[in-house]
């Protein structure tokens, strides 16, 4: 029996992908890694460092179509004998991990947070406010892992890499084009995010919160209120109803910290709070608490992260 | 144009977690049940207005029992045109899924919606699970949908960016924020909704593939450290060198 992972290689190898492999190195059996696109071999043979055994390159499709990359990924089940596939929980596993559980009646583990405990695997739910503990009766089952679950271990060498004909079938979904988004860090992948709310008045006073998380290499978020009343676009909302993140440092600044918001958030590492009202909720779910303005407080820490940085 | 639109339920945003039988069950003990957000701000509301747009009607469908009849009160207040309830206690999204594929795969359904993920099991499944199981094409997080005749266009969030998509109907289609704004229902609405068709259909005879064993809460935090706002260095400082995280 061995592993199969599913590697979305668009953009070459994200660190969501080396989490995926170190993941399935983990279970303890052969780890063979499937991707489609057009990845060159050494791009791809990485993989090997992180614990994958081989490659598997279906060529002929990219990642757009959810039944195409469906068939390909059940092809390699198939091909490898595989009974455990891992995803990383992110857009591409959303639609594709829940097709391939009907396809295959293999049980479907969602935002998995760490490695198998018995016949258990913890999960988020409630939208961190919570965690579960599922088990799958189904013989095949599917693990997407939340991104930032664990750190990439390397320790193997480069593996080999071969092309794969998964019979992927025809496409049903015509890609007409993508608009590059204006940051450069995906936020749920993002290890350091800087995050700020109403508290900072009004969208022209950004440019303190982008000026931090440039100089830490940060990605921005938001609170609801902002993505709503539109200072901030919607992809930047953190809580419950927008993404759930779990970085390892959240600096969030002007949010007062609602129930809704801190779900969203509480699976970060570490939180700073910025906040001129010493009462706000925040601070209770916070490790480092600061009571101030933004407005001073923000430049101050940019200032202070160059200093660090330049003598680094 | 027919659209069914698949509801959810979930617990108000403001209710407090907790868990009882020996942490192997949620506690619904005053928990008051809110129509899933994404499944009401989202999916409904687009339903409707491509329905106000193009004709047809707006079909909502849950898997519950009969305490979850007013969630479905609420989604015909806001406008949907009938109701279905598979009569059953919903356990994981396979089975949910399973049940709905069950119902729509004779309904000659044009369109699909549901919400990208509920707030309670955040699982993102049901939506990819029923397409799987209709043979259908599925777009997850749709944050835009427009209908052309026969065709739907999407824009959904891709790595690396934003995708416009198109695809051929029939097709499933979860929606994400963006796809529209919330409706609050008006007396009328409330006052219509008393006498929409609500159908109480049995369940058909199918598995889960996965269920909790139980649940834990996250560890309270330490106290929080309070830092000085005229010494950020020693922020930097404490994040370096205690925290470890830059």
């Amino acid at each position: 029996m061995s592993t199969l992972v599913y590697i979305n290689s668009t953009n070459g190898i994200s660190k969501s992908a080396l989490e995926v492999v170190t993941y399935a190195k983990k279970l303890g059996r052969d780890v063979i890694a499937v991707t489609t696109g057009s990845a060159d071999d050494s791009t791809l043979s990485v993989l090997g460092e992180y614990g994958a055994n081989k490659v598997l390159i279906d060529r002929s499709v990219t990642s757009d179509d959810a039944q195409q990359l469906t068939r390909v990924i059940a092809t390699a089940v198939e091909a490898t004998g595989s009974d455990t596939v891992i995803f990383s929980h992110d857009l591409v596993a959303k639609t594709v991990a829940p097709r391939l559980s009907v396809r295959l009646k293999a049980g479907l583990i969602s935002g998995a947070i760490d490695i198998p405990s018995g016949d258990t695997i913890k999960v988020n739910v409630f939208s961190g406010k919570a965690f579960g503990n599922v088990k799958v009766s189904s013989d095949k089952k599917i693990i997407s892992l939340l991104p930032n679950s664990l750190q990439p271990e390397t320790g193997g060498s480069a593996c080999s890499v071969e092309d794969f004909d998964g019979e992927a079938g025809k496409a049903t979904i015509k890609v007409l084009g993508t608009k590059k988004p204006d940051g450069d860090i995906p936020l749920p992948e993002a290890e350091l995010v800087v995050s700020a709310g109403r508290g900072l008045k009004g969208p022209e006073n950004w440019g303190i919160v982008e000026d931090l998380a440039k100089s830490l290499g940060a990605a921005t978020a938001c609170s609801r209120p902002v993505a709503d009343i539109g200072w901030r676009p919607h992809h930047e909302h953190v809580g419950q109803t927008g993404v759930a993140i779990r970085p390892n440092l959240y600096i969030a600044a002007g949010i007062s910290g609602a129930i809704q918001h801190l779900a969203g958030v509480n699976g970060s590492k570490v939180i700073v709070v910025i906040n001129t009202d010493p009462e706000a909720p925040f601070f209770k779910a916070a490790d480092y608490g600061i009571i101030g303005d933004a407005f001073e407080v923000l430049p101050s820490l940019t200032e202070a992260v160059k200093k660090f940085k330049a003598s680094n | 144009m027919k659209i069914l639109v698949c509801i959810s339920k979930s617990p108000d945003t403001t209710s407090k977690i907790a868990f009882i039988d020996g942490d192997s069950k949620f506690d619904e003990n005053g928990v008051q049940y809110i129509v899933n957000p994404y499944d009401e701000w989202y999916a409904l509301v687009r339903g409707l207005e491509l329905k106000e747009a193009n004709g047809g009607t707006v079909t909502i469908c849950t898997v519950g029992q009969a305490a979850d009849d007013a969630i479905m009160r609420k989604a015909l207040a806001i406008g949907a045109d009938d109701a279905v309830r598979i009569d059953t206690e919903a356990t994981d999204a396979y089975f949910v899924a399973m049940q709905i594929a069950a119902y729509a795969k004779d309904g000659g359904y044009d369109l699909i919606l549901t919400g990208k993920e509920t707030i309670n099991y955040n699982g993102s499944q049901v939506g990819g699970m029923l397409a799987e199981a209709l043979d259908l094409p599925f777009v997850s997080l749709a944050s835009k949908l427009d209908i052309n005749g026969s065709t739907a266009t999407i824009e959904r969030e891709v790595q690396g960016g934003v995708q416009t998509a198109e695809l051929d109907l029939p097709a499933v289609i979860s929606c994400a924020k963006g796809m529209a704004e919330q409706r609050i229902p008006n007396m009328r609405g409330i006052m219509a909704a008393r006498t929409k068709p609500l159908n109480i259909i049995p369940a058909a005879d199918v598995l889960h593939l996965t269920s909790f064993e139980n649940y834990d809460l996250p560890a309270a935090k330490s106290v929080c450290k309070m830092i000085d706002p005229e010494n950020m260095d020693e922020l930097v400082e404490l994040l370096h060198n205690e925290a470890k995280v830059i």
